[in-house]
């Protein structure tokens, strides 16, 4: 009996912990979206959506508010980067300085074809070496030789 | 030989790449508010709350925003460091006191000593997001046209003080 009470007291403290969620389901999944695209500043490799550190539960009331207000996602992420800079985008920007970062991976794609190409060019012409008149005369010596011994 | 020499090289480079990227701390991001104007606020003082401190107040001055609350250990930690900044006197040095309650603030103050001119009370912590704080404490250094000038995120040490604080706080108080 006891423990039904401590239950239905832990679920109804539950209940309240709660985050505020908007009325409207609509909102609601614009806010989620939004903030999945957003980085946790507090557990860097979580999103505002995942995060349930008092500051991405601040973040995403205000990103509720913002929208309820009628700002628009771009908005909201100009806001956010003004504060928190591009850290915050797990999408970040292509500008100059993060050039490295988007062109990096084609880049070691493109010196890794290079190194490989370079490679085999190398190999096939170390494979076809020139022959000389009297080393041809004793190859075609060779293989007559092996032709008859098949026959036979 | 040349055949084990090439990925040798590159493994090493690759090794002293990374190792030199785990030496960096993610926390420290470069904060894009260096260089921009300080966001304006009003809110109520901590030890007197039917009073308003606003950043406007300051202008003219060059000032440091220190960002704490008493639920915060490295504030704690930071607590001398900060008594000793505000005792050489070379700016005034503001609190904000970011989602705390007042009476664990004061309480807190009064346990550890108050080295602050005046502390504001950001209580639903708006005006922290205003000012791009993430991990308290913080501290700020606003030259006398309310440009925010340095962001240390984290305790403030001794050394960050005297290597960086105290000099750009002179050269701007020139200025």
């Amino acid at each position: 009996m006891l423990l039904i009470v401590a239950l239905a007291v832990a679920q109804s403290a539950w209940a309240k912990e709660a985050a505020p969620a908007a009325e409207d389901p609509v909102l609601e999944r614009r806010v989620m979206e939004l903030s999945a695209e957003l980085r946790c500043l507090v557990c860097q490799n979580q999103s505002l959506a995942d995060s349930n550190a008092p500051l991405a539960v601040d973040l995403r009331n205000q990103i509720r508010e913002q929208m309820q207000q009628g700002m628009s996602e771009r908005d909201i992420i100009d806001f956010m980067v003004a504060r928190y800079g591009d850290f915050v985008l797990f999408r970040p920007p292509f500008k100059l300085t993060t050039l490295l970062l988007w062109l990096g991976p084609l880049l070691a794609l493109v010196a890794g074809l290079a190194a490989l190409f370079y490679r085999l060019s190398r190999r096939r012409a170390a494979a076809e070496v020139e022959l000389s008149e009297s080393e041809r005369a004793r190859a075609a010596e060779l293989l007559r030789a092996t032709d008859e011994a098949d026959r036979r | 030989m040349m055949r084990f020499v090439l990925p040798c090289g590159i493994f090493l480079a690759l090794v002293a790449l990374l190792g030199a990227g785990l030496t960096l701390n993610p926390r420290e991001v470069p904060s894009p508010l260096v260089g921009k104007p300080a966001p304006s606020f009003s809110l109520p003082q901590l030890r007197a709350p039917d009073k308003t401190f606003s950043a406007q107040e300051m202008s003219g001055k060059v000032w440091i925003l220190n960002v704490w609350a008493s639920w915060c250990p490295p504030c704690l930690v930071e607590h001398p460091v900060i008594t000793e900044l505000a005792r050489i006197g070379i700016a005034p040095v503001i609190g904000l006191n970011y989602k705390d309650r007042p009476e664990d603030a004061i309480a807190w103050l009064q346990r550890n000593g108050d080295p602050f001119q005046l502390s504001a009370s950001d209580i639903a912590g708006r005006i922290a997001i205003d000012y791009g704080v993430y991990g308290v404490p913080e501290t700020y250094v606003i030259d006398k046209r309310g440009i925010i000038r340095y962001k240390r995120i984290g305790p403030l040490t001794p050394q960050i003080v005297k290597d960086k604080v105290l000099p750009l706080v002179e050269q701007l108080s020139r200025g």
